[in-house]
């Protein structure tokens, strides 16, 4: 009997040590966990590695004048900036959100209101999730084909763009907005004798507004950054143009005509221009992310 | 629901002053024309896709008449003769996506597990949560630029050093490398695309059961064992949607591949040489391009459109059957 008491712990204490967590099991999970590890740290770091070289270059080229000076320098000049080019860019974002923002928050109404379940918010839906996936240079040769082919570049083609561009974006995150409304606010709203358009424009949309403002903040974010639609839509322009049916100039077709030209003036602008944009979008992305903290507290 | 709430359709009481019924007849015609506003609306949005795709098609019609599948299958590039093909775009657009989905499918998944699965406290994994938001916020055209000044110089030396050696590899092989090439598209895609898979594979597994997890982890299995037999299997079509999403986003992507490439209209085995994706012939050639030309560049784009349209499609019918389990 004393033999088998000693032997037992004996065999106990074994099982755990190797059997429990065997030394193979262990390294591979340390290996796998100093894995997760390191791509957490390449992400980081080309992060960090983008963020220093924008701000390092742009810091040093940017100045009132670049602000503000509302040509591009001649080749070869120093004199010029890209007052004109925010200008335009402005111009063709407003045209995008006055094209999008309507449409994206209206229809997003009907689904989320009045059309939960039926075919068609289906397919408004699965269309709008495969919409966000069109690249956005397809979004260009779009406005190419309606609004370029009949009257020429243009902020406005620009814009129709965007439009196409934005608003997936915009009727996705609005409805989800407006989902997170509580149904007894519409039906208390809906009780005391209101339609369903006093309903939604005076319970509804103002509960949900900031997340939907979040949202368009958002849309606006994404397209203010994109190259690829503008370069055969608002195209571009070395001068000062505030006519909506004309070629403007804009940072992002800036950034990529002077990044690939062999001047250091116009390089200099590229790094400036880059430096605008990134702090722009970075901007918006801080905002919406503080009032989405916000409305979740 | 809503119109059985409120009572409208019933029959106006006959008592009640004209003045009312006359308001109320205006705002139930003012409701019932919101919503029909929204419902308009709402059915243009959808149109919207199908209206993309016909005005693409239709403006590509003229190339796609004269080259035909052709189009699809040939290398030549010449807008003095008139002649186009695409092929060796739609090599570098495939090869360009499939490469840097070697590079993000495992920083991606790496990193989510990392930020789900509890390996660094909350103060470490949110600012890292908010990092790879930034990532997606970066425009195209910035990471362009500074591929070009920065990132190209920086690796030149380390892609001759790796030709060098390992040049009698294909895709490392050529002659000695300058930067711009279809791997360096590649590397800038990968890190472009990651966020998409992190953010996604990361709310597939915060919407797994804990029972999942902990029934595993009961049964004696480590972290790490919980997660490869048990976590990453059950949320594996999320994870695949992930990287469908993270490909079509690749395969789309221009200012990159139009910047970083080198344009080169052929194709090169070799993944340090310069190269050309569909997305690059088109951003760098379309503003000068004559009239066929241009209806050459709308053709690789309805190709381009077929390809993204296919993969978007798949990963949504993923994410779809995928939300039916769930439910």
């Amino acid at each position: 009997m004393s033999d088998s008491a000693q032997l037992a712990p004996e065999k106990v204490d074994i099982d755990i040590t190797r059997a429990a967590i065997a030394p193979v099991r262990n390294y591979t999970g340390i290996v796998l966990t100093l894995l997760s590890g390191l791509s957490v740290a390449v992400i980081i770091a080309s992060l960090s590695w983008v963020l220093w070289d924008v701000g390092k270059e742009g810091i040093q080229r940017i100045n009132w004048d670049v602000l503000t000076q509302t040509r591009y320098p001649a080749p070869g000049l120093a004199e010029g900036g890209f007052g004109h080019a925010i200008v335009g860019n402005l111009m063709v974002l407003a045209t995008g959100a006055a094209l999008s923002f309507p449409f994206g928050i209206l229809a997003a109404v009907y689904l989320s209101e009045f059309g939960r379940g039926t075919r068609l918010a289906y397919l408004v839906k699965f269309s709008c999730n495969v919409l966000t996936g069109v690249p956005a240079i397809l979004c260009g040769l779009f406005a190419y084909a309606v609004v370029v082919r009949g009257s020429g570049f243009s902020a406005f083609s620009g814009g129709v763009a965007f439009g196409v561009l934005m608003l997936p974006i915009v009727l996705r995150s609005t409805e989800e907005a407006l989902l997170l409304v509580s149904p007894d606010m519409r039906l208390a709203s809906l009780g005391l004798g209101s339609t369903r358009f006093q309903t939604t424009m005076r319970v509804v949309l103002p509960a949900a507004a900031p997340a939907i403002v979040t949202g368009l903040i958002l849309a606006l974010a994404r397209a203010a950054g994109e190259a690829a639609p503008l370069l055969f839509t608002a195209f571009n322009n070395n001068f000062w143009s505030t006519d909506l049916f004309g070629p403007v100039a804009t940072l992002p077709v800036m950034v990529y005509f002077f990044s690939i030209i062999p001047y250091r003036v116009q390089q200099q602008l590229a790094w400036a221009g880059a430096l605008v944009l990134l702090a722009t979008v970075l901007a918006a992305s801080l905002i919406a992310r503080f009032l989405v903290y916000k409305t979740r507290k | 629901m809503t119109s059985a709430a409120t009572g409208y359709g019933s029959p106006p009481n006959p008592d009640i002053d004209v003045d009312i019924e006359k308001k109320a007849s205006l705002s139930r015609a003012v409701d019932v024309g919101f919503v029909r506003l929204t419902l308009a609306l709402a059915g243009f949005a959808g149109i919207i896709l199908i209206w993309v795709i016909l005005q693409t098609t239709e403006a590509a019609l003229p190339a796609i008449q004269q080259f035909g599948l052709g189009f699809l299958v040939t290398t030549r590039w010449n807008p003095v003769e008139n002649i186009y093909g695409v092929l060796p775009q739609i090599y570098g657009s495939l090869v360009t996506s499939l490469v840097a989905l070697i590079f993000a499918i495992p920083l991606g998944i790496g990193t989510a597990i990392f930020l789900t699965e509890g390996f660094a406290p909350k103060w470490v994994t949110a600012p890292i949560g908010f990092a790879v938001e930034l990532i997606v916020a970066i425009p195209s055209v910035v990471l362009g630029l500074w591929g070009i000044f920065v990132l190209i110089p920086a690796v030149r030396p380390i892609f001759r050093a790796i030709n060098q050696t390992l040049g009698w590899i294909p895709f490392l092989g050529g002659p000695a490398p300058r930067g711009p090439s279809l791997l360096i598209v590649a590397v800038v895609l990968g890190i472009m695309i990651s966020p998409i898979i992190i953010s996604i594979t990361r709310s597939t597994f915060e919407s797994l059961p804990r029972s999942l997890k902990e029934g595993a982890l009961a049964l004696g299995a480590t972290r790490w064992e919980t997660l490869l037999t048990v976590m990453i299997p059950a949320g594996l079509s999320g994870i695949v949607s992930s990287i469908m999403l993270a490909l079509g986003r690749a395969l789309g992507e221009t200012m990159v591949a139009a910047m970083l490439s080198g344009n080169a209209n052929r194709i090169n085995i070799s993944l340090m040489q310069p190269g050309s994706t569909i997305t690059g012939l088109i951003a760098s050639q379309f503003g000068e391009a004559g009239r066929l030309q241009v209806s050459a560049l709308m053709y690789a784009g309805v190709v381009l459109m077929v390809l993204t349209l296919l993969v978007n499609i798949v990963a949504e019918i993923i994410i779809r059957k995928f939300q039916n389990l769930e439910q």
